[in-house]
């Protein structure tokens, strides 16, 4: 479908497997059983098991765990898989996370490898400085 | 409609030799002439240009003429505009969207690029742009896509070099897909585009310009580069109007024009005797130069009028007067244009010349005559074009259009107001290009105006060098040999003064001639008066002389009878002598 696809998907497919169970849970029953406890829905778009992908994947897993723990829950949209998907939060680059919930709508893109830019993007502020100001 | 997909029919690359560049038509009036075929098959073009200029629809126009005329579905990705406005901006020049995507031919997927809600952390890539133009493109079998505007991208994303190496990507892409593909770009300083795609765009660069010229706008096209294939480099005018776009080729003809020996007549009797007898050539050119207030149009109204009444259809283009106004002023002279134009005949076409710019006339005039397909063409005046550019412009307009309307064998009248009596410089700019040209021109005598029409030239066939005074009334128009005083030329009223004194001269000589002739019978009756009393004396006299005659017989026969009975009486004796003797 996607040039990429060709290229990387081999090299992806080892690299997490954490990825792979998230990607293909991204379809609707495992969502709406969760969805409903989570104070932060986070959709991942990527497109294919790419190296990329799984470090985005890591990435924003590990920053989630951290500052946010028991209260997100992450959907990974597959665009090549669904490529449909893509024109509904208007996706163009990739990766690209979109909080769908708690509103309004944000949208980070990246490996997010950046941390900090995650937090400001999302709108998350650390929970270090949460303990602080209490 | 039908002609256009007709046109856009002929245009459909044919097989070529396996070396040339495969085209795809794009269905565009004319755009396909001037590039040999179209857009390069299964590559990339770049479309640039100011705002304004007509990308987006010259982009759209290729993709509806693609998938409604030539069996080619396209994927129209928008960054500016939404669905719905596109849907609604060419709904105005007939493209029905919605009706295309129904059928499966057309996807419009718009993309919205919103600065302010994306935040970049890390590394990232278009993957997804690929992902949706890649699904849009396998929804419908696209062989044809749009990107419009793709610079949008650049005041979305911070990181540029990642973004051009994304566009190389993108290209590479579609190529690889063998998608035709139009990228449109808004144009920069010093640069065809602001960001520079044509440096991946390698194949074929169409700019597109509107440019403002004395206050006129005008619309053109350039094909800047073309890869492999030969194009006209030249700068075309096109139109955007309710048909889409036309680019106009004119500059691809030639001299080679068929020409006819055929007469057309001038729609005055004596100027066809003027022009040996029979009128203009078909097909040629024709100027009528003159003053203000000379006729030239109640000439144009009549060639015009002629035309209709032989049953072929006439376009007047009317640059200075109203339709309506044009009409009432030619029932003046005895013509009811309106009554032809109701028939269908004629057209009337009038539009201020800076309505719009030079190319744009000859656009819309081009269009009017292809639409309509007259066998006449009047343009009144074109001196007035100067208004909308140079004389140079004028000129280099007006050879397009002849060579234009002689490819089609219509007979084309030209006015031009000239501003000195003799042969101005603004008709003789172009007076290299006309076949047949009159000059009508004021001549003032004893305080009075009168018109004088003068045959300048007339290619190809013997004619009158005679001055005609040329009389306008409400019975029409009339050429009145002129005459000639002891002081030279004379018209009007010092030509009636004249033509009264030769027939009062002549009247005299008549007189005169009667009266001699009078005299001559009376003599001649006197005479014979005469020679009757003379026949009757003589008579007379003859009767004289018959009856003396005849007195002096009887006289003369009395005498022998007496003497023969004086003889008788003494006959005994002498018979008796005569017996005695026997």
């Amino acid at each position: 479908m996607s040039p990429a696809r060709s290229t990387t998907g081999k090299r992806a497919a080892t690299a997490s497997a954490a990825v792979s169970a998230a990607a293909t849970d991204a379809t609707g029953a495992t969502r709406s059983r969760r969805s409903g406890s989570r104070e932060y829905l986070l959709r991942l778009y990527v497109a294919g098991e790419t190296a990329k992908s799984v470090a985005a994947f890591a990435n924003l897993k590990r920053i989630c765990e951290e500052h946010l723990a028991g209260r997100y829950q992450i959907e990974v949209v597959d665009l090549l898989r669904n490529p449909a998907l893509a024109r509904g939060d208007q996706i163009l680059a990739l990766p690209a996370v979109v909080r769908q919930l708690p509103p309004p709508v944000k949208k980070i893109i990246g490996d997010f490898s950046n941390a900090e830019r995650v937090l400001v993007g999302l709108d998350i502020r650390p929970l270090a400085a949460r303990r602080g100001r209490r | 409609m039908s002609d256009r997909r007709s046109r856009a029919g002929r245009t459909r690359p044919r097989p070529r030799p396996p070396a040339a560049l495969a085209k795809a038509a794009t269905g565009i009036v004319g755009f396909d002439q001037v590039t040999d075929g179209g857009l390069p098959r299964g590559r990339t073009s770049l479309v640039c240009g100011g705002p304004g200029c007509g990308k987006t629809l010259f982009a759209m126009e290729f993709l509806v003429r693609g998938a409604s005329e030539l069996g080619e579905p396209g994927v129209f990705v928008a960054f500016e505009e939404t669905r719905e406005e596109l849907i609604a901006n060419v709904a105005s020049i007939g493209f029905d969207l919605p009706a295309l995507e129904r059928q499966g031919l057309l996807a419009i997927d718009f993309i919205r690029l919103d600065r302010s809600q994306i935040e970049e952390a890390g590394a990232y890539d278009l993957e997804g742009l690929f992902v949706r133009i890649a699904h849009a493109v396998d929804s419908v079998g696209a062989t044809r896509v749009v990107i419009d505007t793709l610079e949008a991208l650049f005041a979305s994303f911070d990181d540029e070099a990642l973004l051009r190496s994304e566009l190389r990507r993108l290209f590479h892409w579609l190529k690889e897909r063998r998608l035709t593909a139009v990228v449109t770009g808004e144009r920069g300083d010093g640069h065809l585009t602001r960001y520079g795609l044509e440096e991946y765009v390698s194949d074929c660069v169409i700019l597109l310009d509107n440019r403002v010229e004395n206050q006129v706008s005008t619309r053109r096209l350039q094909i800047v580069k073309y890869r492999g294939s030969a194009h006209g480099s030249n700068e075309y005018p096109f139109l955007i109007d309710a048909e889409g776009i036309s680019v106009l080729p004119v500059t691809s003809l030639g001299l080679d024009y068929p020409v006819s020996s055929e007469r057309v007549p001038t729609g005055v009797g004596p100027l066809d005797g003027m022009l040996d007898g029979g009128g203009y050539f078909r097909g040629s050119s024709v100027l009528i130069s003159g003053t203000a207030g000379t006729g030239k149009s109640s000439l144009a109204a009549l060639f015009v009028d002629a035309s209709c009444r032989r049953k072929e259809r006439a376009l007047y283009f009317a640059l200075e007067e109203s339709s309506a106004q044009v009409c009432r002023n030619m029932r003046s002279i005895g013509l009811d244009l309106h009554a032809w134009e109701k028939r269908r005949l004629l057209e009337i076409h009038a539009a201020r010349p800076t309505v719009y710019g030079l190319e744009m006339h000859l656009v819309a005039m081009h269009k009017k005559i292809e639409a309509f397909e007259p066998r006449a063409v009047v343009i009144d005046p074109i001196s007035s074009l100067v208004t909308a550019g140079t004389p140079t412009e004028v000129k280099s307009m007006l050879v397009r259009l002849f060579d234009y309307l002689k490819t089609r064998q219509i007979t084309c009248l030209v006015t031009a107001l000239t501003h000195s009596p003799g042969l101005d410089e603004s008709a003789v700019g172009i007076s290299s290009l006309i076949d047949s040209w009159f000059q009508v021109r004021d001549i003032e005598i004893d305080g009075e105006r009168t018109r004088g029409l003068y045959l300048v030239k007339s290619r190809g066939m013997g004619h009158s060098n005679q001055v005609r005074e040329f009389v306008i009334s409400s019975s029409g128009v009339d050429l009145v040999p002129v005459a000639i005083g002891p002081s030279g030329v004379l018209t009007g009223s010092a030509r009636l003064n004249l033509e009264a004194e030769q027939r009062s001269r002549r009247l005299a000589r008549e007189h005169d001639i009667a009266r001699q002739e009078r005299a001559l019978a009376r003599r001649k009756r006197a005479l014979d008066a005469q020679i009757e009393a003379l026949r009757a004396e003589l008579a007379t006299a003859e009767e004289d002389v018959q009856a003396g005659i005849s007195e002096a017989r009887d006289v003369d026969q009395r005498l022998l009878d007496a003497q023969a009975r004086s003889a008788q009486s003494r006959s005994a004796s002498r018979t008796a002598h005569r017996g005695g003797r026997a």
